[in-house]
């Protein structure tokens, strides 16, 4: 089935080689173990779930992937390269872009200065040149305004261009903020509840623009999400946490299956 | 002992008790940072206004005289009697309880959830207005304050060091008596805080503003308490300080030594304030006696602030503080 | 009906990204450039100068500076009147060691001087936060204004531990010194101010505004999505310092001509700079002008209604100008925390639909 060349899906995507691969991670604050000795991979143009009940690390987790949090324990592989641990605006420059669980856009700029802000790894203008607004910095302006306006369109956020972000009710800040990560054309797409809080109509919605951003940029991307539901849908593959250890790796009908998984989410009966 | 280091002694003791002073100032901040997270850039202002009435109640001023004068061409300045110093002093405290629920109505009400940042700059806004009035309400001119503090050198201590090292220390006795007044204060603050009612609802206050509220505290009292323990305590730091230097502006401008003395200290620890004021004293006299006569003097006006800044870059939460973890 | 957006299509997004969107205001900037350029130095006397033009002009330039910092990057300073304090005493240095280079060359590199400065104090912001680094730029306030005072290099080892400004010209007119035409000062100044807004504002609408920004409304996010917190407000920093260091030297060699450190540039003047941004607006070029006029007007007018008119002692009047700019900082936090920048928006979004209420 699976091969170092990777495999087929079900709907038959063709899901590429080792993008990022976590060996034995784990994280700690204090005295108190929030990852221990976790492992798995994520391939080149698969979504990749992350599932648990609460508190059983999934944040921390992607805070790992996205350089926010430093394990104490474990390596960071990311495009067959060991990574040496860096800052987050490393990790973002290295191609990895991602949504947060409780939203985190810029709430005093437009919708459309926040995804802007999404290209600034790949703009490359000087400060004096910024400065003059000519040539060089103008051009590249409007080169990556383009991109970005490819993006609204996809989000279908067009009406929204010039509001502040502040203004947004809930699913649309949600929307822009997932602007905002594709923005900058990321190798990994990380996604941090991206339905959490949403009423069933923006979640198919939600859906919809993820299944998308993966069919037609090839995106891959990693989610943690709570409804099963969704995650059964979506995903090609799951990973299953709990009380910050894994307990579950594999295509969801097998995570499904699995006792252990059962147990977790149901409890446990006693005699 | 070396006459160089009997002086470096004397030195650093005169800057413990310097620091005490700040310790005063400060510790007014740490009280309104605990209760409502706002950092009351004010404080000193209060404490010069509560100086500048104190003076005035005393000698029996007529407040606005300047104004009243200048509209209607008057020449009232005082209504003829002086109060006793107690009876100045309550009604001073008085005048700040009103000046705290002035506050409280007029300004706190209305930036709740605020950014601590825009409270912050409410203050300073607070210190114009508050400096203003102070002038305008009692006059400008540096005024002289005198409640019957014992001042001057302490023979007891001088003939005592002149004995053992044939050197007499020069120790204030106003010091001596800040030393004093301001461990009192610290004890009553942590009695009230600990064991009575409204210290736990204080305490409630500072720990969580919502989950307070939800049973049931009004954190409109609570504000208003702790603005009128601050305007207390800034009303002993003016006495403090008008008795030892004069009431004018320059008072309000030693009460900023009190927030790198909080950095130093940490924005909510009382044994900060007290500690962080000492090192700052002490530090700033120090340097000055070593270092001041190779760089040209008055190295006091920067050091506090210097030391603190280094500080910080190295523990961002101050000596007392808790570590900050961010999330995301 | 007059001022509208309708009809006013963009077809390309550089000008969809211009300065002014809509004609109309297009046309105002335009007819307030050719009075302040055409008009007003045929008319400017001594007086309007002195009293109202020049402070203006060069309290504009210093809220645009810390407009950058506050109001874009989030970081509070109240070193300002340090910071003006380098640019004046750079230029001094600048203009008694060089007396041949024009005099715009020195003010800029004032400018420059303060930038470097302005970075050095800017470096512990990557680990201190809000109001501790406010209070931490204390710092430089006291420590520069004490720096300037006592080591006597600085003010060339003059008597009074005054600097002078000596006289320099350009293209033969003078500009600094004590025979300095008043349309002089007030073009001298007014150039320079038209061309630095007009490059705050490139890098306002820019990347590096937006990464100003950025920090500014989340700065843990901001790192996650790829702007590294330290190269960002260094450049706030630096930039901001430029602005006020330009300022600075201005204040010193155009507006005073004479200046003793602790006076011109106390911490009086890094809270006249910061009220200047709060009442004008948080992260608003408009502001910044706004901000600046209002607290340049405002005693003027209070002296010439209580001292003038109503006959009241001069220090009364300076206490309730106190008392009103204190109070007036309060009331604009409440009431409207973005400034008269944001009632300007207001009215002009009441405008644009005006006659109609929707």
């Amino acid at each position: 089935m699976t091969t170092d060349e990777g495999y087929m899906t079900a709907d038959g995507r063709k899901i590429g080689g080792v993008l990022m691969e976590m060996k034995n991670i784990t994280l700690r604050f204090g005295g108190v173990k929030a990852i221990t000795d976790i492992s798995f991979d994520i391939r080149e143009g698969e979504i990749r779930a992350i599932i648990g009940p609460n508190g059983a690390g999934k944040s921390s987790m992607l805070n790992v992937i996205s350089g926010f949090y430093v394990p104490q324990e474990g390596e960071v592989w990311f495009r067959g390269k060991k990574r040496a641990p860096m800052k987050p605006y490393e990790v973002a420059r290295q191609g990895i872009a991602r949504t947060f669980q409780n939203i985190a856009l810029f709430e005093g700029m437009s919708v459309l200065d926040n995804i802007m802000t999404g290209r600034l790894t790949l703009m490359q203008a000087g400060l004096a040149s910024q400065a003059l607004w000519w040539g060089a910095a103008q051009r590249e302006e409007t080169a990556h305004r383009e991109k970005v306006e490819k993006i609204i369109d996809f989000l279908e956020i067009q009406h929204i261009r010039k509001t502040p972000v502040g203004r947004l009710p809930y699913g649309l800040k949600k929307r822009v903020e997932l602007a905002r990560a594709l923005a900058a054309e990321p190798k990994l797409l990380l996604l941090d509840e991206p339905m959490a809080g949403m009423n069933v109509e923006e979640k198919e919605d939600m859906c919809r623009f993820i299944l998308d951003v993966n069919d037609e940029f090839g995106t891959t991307i990693a989610l943690i999400e709570h409804d099963m539901g969704v995650v059964m849908d979506l995903s090609d593959r799951v990973v299953v946490m709990d009380y910050g250890k894994k307990i579950g790796d594999g295509p969801p009908e097998e995570v499904r299956a699995n006792p252990e998984v059962i147990r977790a989410y149901l409890g446990v009966e006693h005699a | 002992m070396p006459d160089q280091l009997l002086y470096a002694i004397e030195v650093s003791l005169n800057g413990l008790m310097a620091g005490i002073m700040y310790s005063l100032v400060a510790l007014g901040f740490v009280l309104i940072f605990k209760a409502s997270g706002i950092f009351n850039y004010a404080q000193g202002v209060l404490a010069l206004f509560a100086a500048l009435t104190l003076v005035g109640l005393q000698q029996g001023q007529i407040p606005f005289s300047h104004v009243i004068n200048a509209i209607f061409g008057t020449d009232l300045h005082s209504f003829g009697w002086t109060l006793p110093s107690v009876v100045a002093i309550a009604l001073t405290a008085l005048v700040m309880v009103g000046m705290a629920w002035l506050i409280e109505r007029l300004v706190l009400k209305h930036l709740v959830n605020q950014e601590p940042i825009i409270l912050f700059m409410a203050t300073i806004g607070l210190a114009y207005f508050l400096e203003g009035l102070g002038d305008v309400m009692w006059g400008a001119d540096i005024k002289k304050l005198d409640v019957g503090l014992p001042q001057g050198i302490n023979e007891t201590i001088d003939a005592v060091t002149f004995n053992a090292f044939g050197y007499g220390f020069f120790i204030d006795n106003l010091d001596i008596i800040a030393a004093f007044v301001a461990a009192a204060l610290v004890l009553s603050l942590t009695l009230f805080s600990q064991y009575t009612k409204y210290g736990r609802a204080l305490r409630a206050v500072a720990d969580d503003h919502q989950a307070a509220l939800s049973v049931g505290i009004s954190l409109r009292f609570i504000w208003v308490l702790v603005w009128s323990i601050a305007g207390f305590v800034a009303l002993v730091a003016g006495i403090m300080w008008g008795s030892k230097s004069g009431v004018q502006f320059s008072l309000s401008l030693i009460a900023l030594k009190a927030l790198p003395v909080l950095m130093l200290g940490g924005f909510t620890s009382i044994p900060g304030a007290i500690v962080g004021g000492l090192i700052i004293g002490m530090g700033e006299k120090l340097f000055e006696f070593f270092a001041g006569p190779l760089i040209g003097g008055a190295t006091e006006n920067w050091f506090a602030y210097v030391l603190a800044l280094l500080f910080l870059v190295f523990r961002p939460q101050g000596l007392f503080g808790e570590k900050i973890i961010e999330r995301v | 009906m007059l001022y509208r957006e309708a009809g006013d299509f963009k077809t390309s997004y550089v000008k969809d990204s211009q300065t002014f969107p809509i004609k109309a205001d297009r046309m105002a900037y335009f007819a307030l450039l050719a009075v302040a350029f055409g008009v007003v130095p045929f008319l400017i006397n001594d007086y309007w100068a002195n009293a109202v033009f020049v402070p203006f002009l060069i309290y504009a330039i210093a809220a645009i500076g810390l407009n950058i910092l506050t109001g874009y990057c989030g970081q509070v300073s109240l070193g300002t009147g340090g910071f003006m304090a380098v640019g004046a005493y750079a230029v001094y240095k600048l203009m008694t060691t060089f007396p041949d280079v024009p005099i715009l060359i020195h003010v800029l590199l004032a400018g420059g001087v303060t930038a470097i400065v302005g970075v050095l104090f800017g470096l512990p912001s990557l680990r201190i936060k809000g109001f501790y680094l406010a209070v931490a730029t204390l710092a430089a306030q006291f420590f520069l204004v004490w720096l300037f005072n006592k080591v006597p290099w600085f003010y060339n080892y003059s008597a009074s531990g005054q600097i002078t400004a000596p006289e320099r010209t350009m293209f033969g007119i003078a500009v600094t010194g004590a025979s300095t035409p008043a349309w002089a000062k007030y073009l001298f100044c007014l150039v320079i101010l038209v061309a630095l807004a007009w490059l705050a504002r490139n890098l306002t609408r820019g990347m590096i505004g937006r990464k100003w920004m950025a920090i500014r409304d989340m700065d843990i996010a901001a790192e996650i999505i790829g702007v590294n917190p330290l190269t960002t407000k260094l450049s706030a920093f630096a930039v901001s310092s430029f602005f006020i260091g330009v300022s600075g030297a201005l204040f010193f060699a155009v507006y005073l001509g004479a200046a003793e450190v602790g006076e011109a540039f106390g911490i009086n003047k890094s809270f006249l700079i910061l009220f200047m941004v709060i009442i004008g607006g948080l992260g608003s070029m408009f502001g910044s002008f706004a901000g600046a006029a209002f607290l340049v007007l405002l005693p003027v007018l209070l002296k010439n209604v209580l001292v003038g008119g109503l006959g009241w002692p001069t220090d009364l009047a300076a206490h309730i100008e106190l008392m009103i700019v204190g109070g007036l900082i309060i009331v604009f936090l409440i009431l409207e925390p973005h400034g008269l920048a944001q009632l300007w928006r207001v009215a002009k979004e009441k405008l644009r639909l005006w006659p109609f209420p929707h």
